[in-house]
C-alpha cells in the first residue's frame, strides 16, 4: 500500500495509461496534469490546458493511447500524443449543460458521455469527415447522469443518474461495429434500448460497475446502499443498505466481491452470493496501526474540559489513509476478474495505490485476522481475500 | 468540488422554467396506500401497559404512499404517543427488536417528530434518536434524508 498526496485541493478525476507509469489527473481546475512514475515519486511531465470549465471526466486508452477528457464548459476533447505533445481534438457533444463523465469502451473506437443535459451523447470517429460525431441516448434518462460503465462486449452501457435509477443501455452504432450477440440483459439492441432499469433503491446513483463477464452489474446510491443486478429473463436484484455514509465508487475486484468507498474514507469490501441472493460487508479495507495510548496529563485534562467541555482522550481525526472522501477508484493490475492492485483518489488530494493477494479457497465463517505489522486476511466462505498493508 | 466563483447572483436563475420539459417528474408509484397504525388497538396496548406490542403496532401501515396529509398526521400523533409513553431504560430493547427496515422508519418517524416539538416531546425523541442511532448508525440517517416518501 502505498499514499501518495499530490495536491491540497481535491483531485477531480483521474486515470492511468497502459503500463501504469503515468498518470493524468485533474486538480480541480481547468487543466489536466499528467504525472509519471519516477522511482518512489511523482514528476509533472504534462499540463493539458483547453477546458474552460472544470474538468468532470478522464479516461485513458490503454491500446491507443488517447485520454479522452470532458469538462463543465459543455466539451469533450480526444487527446493524442504526438511526439512529446499531447494535441486535442474537439469533440461536439451537442449539450446544453456540464458534462459529468467520460468512459472509453472496451474497443476504444467510441466512447460516452454522461451529463447535466440528462442525456448520454456516445460518440465515434467517422473517418470520411475526420472527426468524432454524437448520438444521444435521451429516454427515459430524467435527471442527471453521474457515472457510466460500459460492458466487454463493446455494445452495452450502464449509467448512473440523478434520478434515482441504474439503467443497462444500448449504445450499438452499426457504422463501428457488427450486431451484438444476445447476453444475459436481452438479445435485441438498438440503439438507445433500456435493457434494463433499476428498482429498489433510493437515492442519487454515485457509481455503477459491469463485472468482468457483464452478467452482473453493481451500483452505490446516496441513500447508503450498494446493489447487485444479475441479468436474465428478469434481473434479480439484491442489495444492502449500510450503517455508513454514502458510497460514492463501486468497482469489481472477482466475479464475486467488489470494493467501494465514499464518504468515510476508507475502501470497503463487499461479496456477492448468487446462491443465497444477499451482498455482505466483508470488512474495512483500511485498517490504521494502532497509535500508542499517551497519558494525560492533568494540565491536558483541564484544556480539554475548557475547550471541548469534555475530557474525553479521544481524538476528532480521521484515521483512514484517505483524510476525506474517496472519490474514484480504478482497477491497477488484473482487471475485473482477479484485481491484485487498485487506486483511490479523493478530495484530500492524494492518491493510495492498494493491494490485494488471492489465497486459496478455504471454507469457514467471516473471521478478520490481524496480524502483526498490518496484513490483514479475510476469510469469507469460498473465496479468501488477502490486505496486505505494509508501508511502502 | 467546484471552484468558489464569488458571485451568487446565478442562484437566483430559474434554470428550469429556461427550458421546456425540465422539470423532474415524480415517478407515479402503484403501491397500495397504507392509511397509517390503527388507533383504537394502539390505545389498548397502551391502556393494558403492553408497550412493546404497542409500539411493533404503531410501527404497522406506514403512510408513506399517501397523499392526504391528515393521515400523515394521524401517524405521527399515534407514533409519537407510544414513544412519549415510553420509559427511558425500555427504550432500548424496544429497538433491539425490530429489524432493518424498522429502524429506518422509526428514524423517520423520530425526525418528523423534531420537525414540531411539543412539551417534553424533543427529551424523549433525542433519547430513542441515540438508541437508533447505536443500530442504524449514519446510514439509517441518511436514508431519511434521501428517501422520496416521506412518513
Amino acid at each position: 500500500m502505498a499514499y501518495h498526496s499530490f495536491l491540497l485541493e481535491p483531485i477531480s478525476c483521474h486515470a492511468w495509461n497502459k503500463d501504469r507509469t503515468q498518470i493524468a489527473l485533474c486538480p480541480n481546475n481547468h487543466d489536466v496534469h499528467i504525472y509519471k512514475k519516477a522511482g518512489n515519486s511523482w514528476t509533472k511531465t504534462h499540463e493539458l490546458k483547453e477546458h474552460n470549465g472544470q474538468v468532470t471526466g478522464i479516461d485513458w486508452a490503454p491500446e491507443s493511447n488517447r485520454i479522452v477528457t470532458c469538462g463543465t464548459d459543455r466539451n469533450a476533447y480526444v487527446w493524442t500524443l504526438k511526439g512529446d505533445v499531447w494535441k486535442p481534438t474537439l469533440v461536439i457533444l451537442r449539450i446544453n449543460r456540464a458534462a459529468r463523465c467520460v468512459k472509453w469502451s472496451p474497443k476504444e473506437n467510441k466512447f460516452a458521455v454522461g451529463s447535466g443535459s440528462r442525456l448520454i451523447s456516445v460518440c465515434y470517429f467517422e473517418q470520411e469527415n475526420d472527426w468524432w460525431v454524437c448520438k444521444h441516448i435521451k429516454k427515459p434518462i430524467r435527471s442527471t447522469i453521474l457515472c457510466l460503465d460500459w460492458h466487454p462486449n463493446n455494445i452495452l452501457l450502464a449509467a448512473g443518474s440523478c434520478d434515482f435509477k441504474c439503467r443497462i443501455f444500448s449504445a450499438y452504432i452499426k457504422e463501428v461495429e457488427e450486431k451484438p450477440a444476445p447476453t444475459p440483459w436481452g438479445s435485441k439492441m438498438p440503439f438507445g434500448e433500456v435493457m434494463f432499469e433499476s428498482t429498489g433503491t433510493a437515492g442519487w446513483v454515485h457509481g455503477v460497475c459491469f463485472s468482468d463477464s457483464g452478467n452482473r452489474v453493481a451500483w452505490a446510491s446516496h441513500d447508503s446502499t450498494v446493489a447487485v443486478a444479475e441479468g436474465g429473463k428478469s434481473a434479480v436484484v439484491t442489495s444492502l443498505t449500510s450503517e455508513t455514509l454514502p458510497l460514492l465508487c463501486v468497482t469489481f475486484i472477482t466475479e464475486n466481491s467488489l470494493v467501494a468507498a465514499g464518504h468515510d474514507c476508507y475502501p470497503a469490501l463487499f461479496v456477492y452470493d448468487a446462491g443465497k441472493g444477499a451482498i455482505t460487508f466483508g470488512g474495512k479495507l483500511d485498517v490504521p496501526k494502532q497509535s500508542a495510548q499517551k497519558g494525560m496529563t492533568a494540565r491536558e485534562r483541564f484544556q480539554n474540559l475548557d475547550k471541548k467541555a469534555t475530557s474525553d482522550t479521544k481524538e476528532a481525526v480521521l484515521e483512514s489513509l484517505h483524510k476525506n472522501s474517496i472519490s474514484q477508484i480504478s482497477l491497477l493490475d488484473g482487471g475485473k476478474a482477479k484485481c491484485t492492485k487498485f487506486c483511490t483518489t479523493g478530495m484530500d488530494g492524494g492518491m493510495a495505490i492498494w493491494d490485494v493477494k488471492p489465497l486459496e479457497s478455504s471454507v469457514g465463517e467471516l473471521r478478520l485476522v490481524w496480524m502483526g505489522w498490518g496484513n490483514i486476511y479475510s476469510c469469507l466462505g469460498s473465496t479468501s481475500l488477502c490486505f496486505d498493508t505494509l508501508c511502502a | 468540488m467546484a471552484r468558489n466563483t464569488l458571485g451568487s447572483r446565478f442562484r437566483r436563475v430559474e434554470v428550469d422554467g429556461l427550458e421546456e420539459n425540465s422539470r423532474f417528474v415524480e415517478e407515479q408509484d402503484e403501491a397500495a396506500e397504507l392509511q397509517g397504525p390503527d388507533t383504537a388497538e394502539v390505545d389498548s396496548l397502551l391502556r393494558q401497559g403492553d408497550m412493546m406490542s404497542a409500539f411493533h403496532v404503531a410501527l404497522r401501515n406506514p403512510p408513506i404512499n399517501s397523499k392526504n396529509p391528515a393521515i400523515k398526521e394521524k401517524a405521527q400523533a399515534v407514533v409519537l404517543r407510544v414513544l412519549t409513553s415510553f420509559k427511558s431504560s425500555d427504550i432500548e430493547p424496544a429497538v433491539k427488536s425490530i429489524d432493518r427496515n424498522g429502524i429506518d422508519l422509526l428514524m423517520k418517524y423520530i425526525y418528523k417528530g423534531f420537525e414540531k416539538p411539543c412539551e417534553n416531546s424533543s427529551a424523549i425523541l433525542l433519547q430513542w434518536h441515540e438508541k437508533a442511532f447505536a443500530v442504524g448508525g449514519l446510514g439509517s440517517i441518511v436514508r431519511v434524508m434521501t428517501s422520496r416518501k416521506t412518513v
